[in-house]
């Protein structure tokens, strides 16, 4: 029998769904509309008013927002509310030196909390669970976004964050861990640690993974699933829109995240022209949230691609259902669940004196772990005929890649010429991963 | 009595050391000496040669990351000990050695070490003052 977290909105009928979010729609843009000049600002130059909103279909007549205009209005200029009633924010990564800032009220964590507590029952989680939340805690909305939810379920959390594997390991056994949430890669490289130490899976509590935070492919869930002796689902979500539990996989269902469409509504969109795309088309995600308080986003293009389902799914939710993510419109990486920006990367080169724009990044995956390699061209302003020298502008270049980006590679110093220039676009980013 | 040296940005990948001394064949550039300075992704070489400045131009025209820095040559007989009494000055005069080659010459009675030293101008003055015989760059084309 189906698990529900609120049935009853859950397995609304969409025709009670729709006029849940069309009222929802209206007062998020009239207050939208009045308390955030930005938005105010584009809707003007739009020619569109809050009362132009009578259906859901005249949604597509607000402005998308996007990315950049969070880097413009960085760090707090797109909050509706005064900072006295933020009771906390998050941040990700932004294309350039700047992260993206998001906030939250009191009541935005408690719907937070309830819609993750919501996914975690879509994946058979109840109060009697003891949940090892392996996602990273900080600005990253993954760990603390899970961990609220854990306690709102009811569930017992490990906050035990990422990183040191072994002892993950000995706290899986010892606290016996019945749910796992992690990203896929760092599931797998718990597996093949557990094969090192010599610890037979099917010997620990665990029932259930929840997964996300990255791409993964179905052979990926198969074998996470093999390996860990579990059943494997998917969560998705981002920052921009709220953090994890934006949708979530059903244990019953074979395909698809059910979106929550009460708080997010989706549309997909052909990212070349903006136009919207017929029902079950593949294209860019776009959420406009509808309950949000600190930081309500209208028709925010995601970059992610993917397509939504309308059939009746088998756990009887009435939720709309997205495909698992297949790829993005924008050069966005994702190494080891951390958002990477070939921008990103581009603006702490330029900040090295004598380095030149020429620069490629070479993503592969070795075993389960994403690696990867930053190219920089050695000009004549940075050669040296030392050794010692040209190291050291190696590893400055990797520490500051790892102070602003949270993440380790591995800086290899090249030829002048090298780097294959094409015309037009230089090709930046090589991956290498199969997913 | 400072020596220009070239020096050329290789990755470590096959051919590049055979395209480089090539390049300098084919415009008649006589080298006298070289090294090459390695890690794991790349390596230094380092060259002195009859015509510096057409040997840069040569090399920069092949599409090489190539610098001139200044070293020491240091001429010592080619016996026993002759390095050892080097080192043993250098060490006596505290100068720090960031890297060091040598060949022998065409007679084979002496030797020519080339050094770079973090402060050049202290490694001449005492070097000379300890009755070494610093070469200049004529001199090694010449030998």
């Amino acid at each position: 029998m189906t698990l529900y977290w609120e049935e009853e909105i859950e397995t609304l009928p969409r025709i009670g769904l729709e006029s849940v979010q069309l009222t929802r729609l209206k007062h998020l843009v009239a207050r939208v509309y009045k308390t955030v000049k930005p938005y105010r600002e584009k809707m003007d130059a739009a020619g569109v008013k809050p009362e132009d909103i009578q259906s859901l279909a005249d949604l597509v007549k607000l402005p998308f927002t996007v990315k950049e205009d969070l880097r413009d209005n960085y760090p707090f200029g797109l909050f509706t509310v005064p900072m006295d009633q933020v009771v906390r924010v998050h941040a990700s990564s932004g294309t350039t030196g700047k992260p993206t800032v998001v906030g939250y009220t009191k009541k935005d964590l408690k719907t937070w909390s309830g819609l993750m507590a919501r996914a975690l029952t879509c994946a058979g989680a109840t109060s009697k669970d003891m949940i090892h939340n392996a996602y990273g805690y900080g600005l990253f909305t993954g760990g603390l976004g899970a961990h609220y939810g854990i306690e709102r379920l009811g569930a017992t959390v490990i906050p035990v964050s990422g990183g040191n594997t072994k002892r993950q390991i000995t706290i899986m056994q010892d606290f016996k861990s019945s749910v796992l949430l992690a990203t896929p890669s760092y599931a797998l490289n718990l597996a093949e640690t557990m094969e090192t130490l010599g610890v037979d899976p099917k010997s620990l509590s665990l029932r259930v993974g929840v997964f996300g935070a990255e791409p993964w492919s179905d052979n990926m869930r198969d074998e996470v699933e093999r390996k860990l002796n579990i059943k494997a689902v998917d969560i998705y979500g981002l920052s921009e829109v709220m953090g994890p539990g934006v949708s979530m996989q059903c244990l019953e269902g074979k395909t698809g995240m059910h979106i929550f469409e009460d708080h997010f509504l989706p549309e997909i969109i052909d990212p070349d022209t903006g136009e919207v795309l017929p029902p079950g088309e593949k294209g860019e995600l776009v959420f406009t949230t509808l309950t949000k308080e600190a930081f309500p986003i209208i028709r925010y293009r995601t970059r992610d691609i993917s397509r939504l389902i309308y059939d009746t799914c088998e756990c009887g939710r009435t939720l709309v259902r997205m495909e698992k993510v297949t790829g993005r419109t924008d050069d966005m990486l994702i190494i080891r669940g951390v958002n990477v920006f070939p921008s990103q990367i581009e603006h702490v080169l330029m900040g090295t004196e004598g380095v030149e724009p020429h620069y490629q990044i070479v993503v592969n995956r070795v075993g389960n772990m994403d690696t990867m390699d930053v190219e920089v061209e050695v000009s004549e302003d940075i050669f040296s005929d030392e050794i010692k020298v040209l190291e050291k502008l190696g590893n400055r270049i990797r520490a500051d890649i790892k102070d602003m980006l949270g993440v380790t590679c591995k800086v290899k110093l090249v030829e002048p010429k090298t780097i294959q220039r094409s015309d037009g676009k230089a090709q930046r980013v090589i991956d290498n991963r199969k997913l | 009595m400072r020596v220009e040296q070239i020096a050329v940005f290789l990755e470590n990948k096959s051919g590049r050391l055979a395209e480089i001394t090539a390049a300098l064949a084919a415009e008649n550039i006589n080298i006298r000496a070289l090294s090459v300075a390695d890690t794991a992704d790349f390596g230094i070489l380092r060259l002195i040669v009859d015509n510096v400045e057409k040997a840069k131009a040569t090399l920069k025209r092949n599409k090489f990351t190539v610098g001139i820095t200044n070293v020491i040559a240091v001429e010592v007989a080619d016996k026993t000990g002759g390095l050892a009494g080097v080192l043993k000055t250098i060490e006596e005069e505290k100068l720090n050695v960031e890297y060091m080659y040598a060949f022998v010459n065409n007679s084979g009675e002496n030797a020519v070490l080339i050094f770079r030293f973090d402060d050049m101008d202290k490694a001449i003055e005492s070097l000379q003052r300890t009755g070494y015989t610093i070469l200049s760059g004529e001199q090694i084309c010449a030998l």
